[in-house]
């Protein structure tokens, strides 16, 4: 997967668990939460998503690093890239 | 002796959704027109079957992301209770929300969200990290209740009744206990149900040959009929609003009835099986506490589900406690919802509710012929019968374990 494949993944997983969120304006370098209404429970729902869809599995310590769209998809490259 | 004002609890709003409507006055229409709800249905395992689906529109109240989150329990009761509140005209923005409390009747809950859990890790060689963080507050059983205190900001006191299929009655039997208690000031009251979205209950009910079958689905849930062949899951919830009558009379609110009695007991007996002899007990004590005799009720609203003993058992209990009450008529509402096990009591009692104002008994519907053991005087069968002042309405719902419960209803006159 390319980088803007992996970003359009984390849109999609974002519109499937938060459906009325505005997308199309997401600012890839400012923390989803503090422009989504995200809370834990979606943050969950992101890691379980990624697990699901493509297996990429998360260890707890590194929650942190998936807090905007860049440091996201900055971290699944390496899982990704091959897909 | 009558109670002190602060004492009588009072229906002010009702809420609901029904196979067949999605209001109390559809819901009524329905009745009065022989409307079924029961539609063809198809479930994962069990396949091909019927059941009672509601249509209402869970996005009025609720965002796409509050259903992704929720139950359907919790938006079927989030649904009713926004419905009941502005039937009530109450704006809870305005009400003391730590003063309103919110019980509902469950038959069950949690299964239809664990059969989609262990679904979904099955696609993944059953590994349990594939399993949701959202079933823990999916399938505490507080959940349908607890989704309508997260909807409307009440910070009252919530929680779901468990009592089979006795529950809706139960659910507002503790409405009206907490009012008199002064535990709350407004109750919202009654019984949910998702239960069609379970495999399990449609293979249980077939397990036990008490499963509906029928090739035309709108005929298929036959109480008291000859060729019933057993029960129609359906899906439901109705939500009332209950005051003490003088918080009523004091805003002016529209009063459908008044509770006037209720009673709850066990059969301690058989897992599945229904007990006359415990049946008639409870509707002598909710009589009693009602402080009625039985030739003072005008509508029994039965609980007959359409399985061939259960029925029977019914009548046998009707038959005796209704001894030589010529004016007290018999009807069923399952024949055209199905059986909306949490919500079936609730419903059922909605249904007949509007017949204080309009004077007609609704029929139990699909009676093409009377099975002889489910005779009963004034059965009111496929036609509705106008009676004219109608003041009394006795409503049954009992459950499997050997549960039971009565709730009388009168009309009130001011």
């Amino acid at each position: 997967m390319t980088n803007e494949e992996i970003r359009q993944a984390v849109i999609d997983i974002l519109s499937d668990i938060s459906p009325e969120e505005d997308l199309e304006n997401l600012d890839d370098n400012t923390p989803f939460r503090d422009q989504l209404s995200l809370d834990s429970m979606d943050v969950m729902d992101i890691i379980l998503e990624l697990r699901k869809r493509y297996r990429v599995n998360i260890p707890e310590e590194d929650y942190g690093k998936l807090d905007t769209m860049t440091n996201t998809v900055a971290y699944l490259e390496p899982s990704l890239k091959e897909m | 002796m009558e109670l002190p004002e602060e004492q009588r609890i009072v229906i002010t709003g009702i809420g609901l959704t029904a196979p067949n409507g999605n209001s109390l006055t559809d819901f009524r229409s329905a009745l009065l027109t022989g409307k079924s709800g029961v539609q063809d249905y198809e479930i994962r395992y069990f396949g091909k079957t019927l059941a009672g689906i509601c249509h209402f529109d869970a996005l009025k109240y609720q965002s796409r992301k509050d259903l992704r989150r929720g139950t359907r329990a919790g938006s079927v009761a989030v649904y009713c209770t926004n419905e009941a509140l502005m039937d009530a005209g109450i704006d809870i923005k305005c009400a003391d929300r730590s003063q309103v409390g919110v019980f509902l009747g469950i038959t069950e809950h949690g299964n239809v969200e664990t059969e989609n859990e262990i679904y979904q890790i099955s696609q993944f060689g059953y590994d349990c990290k594939y399993w949701s963080h959202h079933h823990n507050p999916r399938t505490v059983a507080n959940n349908p209740a607890g989704e309508v205190t997260l909807n409307l900001g009440i910070t009252g006191p919530h929680y779901t009744i468990g009592a089979a299929c006795a529950a809706g009655n139960a659910g507002l039997i503790q409405g009206v206990q907490m009012l008199r208690l002064r535990e709350c000031d407004l109750a919202l009251a009654g019984g949910v149900s998702e239960s069609i979205h379970t495999f399990g209950i449609f293979a249980a009910f077939a397990a036990e040959t008490a499963l509906a079958s029928h090739r035309h689905p709108a005929q298929a849930s036959r109480p008291f009929d000859k060729q019933r062949n057993g029960i129609v899951v359906s899906e439901g919830g109705a939500v009332y609003v209950l005051e003490r009558l003088s918080d009523a009379t004091l805003r002016g609110a529209k009063i459908y009835g008044e509770i006037i009695g209720y009673a709850m007991n066990s059969d301690a007996s058989d897992y599945i099986l229904p007990n006359t002899e415990r049946q008639i007990e409870c509707m002598m004590k909710a009589l009693d506490k009602a402080g009625l005799a039985p030739n003072e009720v005008d509508i029994v609203s039965t609980h007959a589900t359409a399985t061939v003993q259960g029925d029977i058992q019914e009548i046998k209990a009707l038959r005796q406690v209704f001894a030589g009450c010529k004016t007290t008529y018999i009807n069923n509402t399952k024949s055209y919802i199905g059986h909306a096990m949490g919500a079936a009591g609730v419903l059922e009692l909605a249904g007949n509710l509007p017949s204080f104002e309009d004077g007609v008994c609704h029929p139990t519907i699909n009676v093409d012929e009377l099975d002889p053991e489910c005779e009963i005087n004034n059965l009111v069968v496929n036609k509705p019968q106008p009676l004219g002042d109608i003041r009394v309405i006795l409503n049954n719902s009992f459950g499997m374990v050997g549960i039971n419960s009565v709730l009388i209803v009168k009309k009130y006159v001011h």
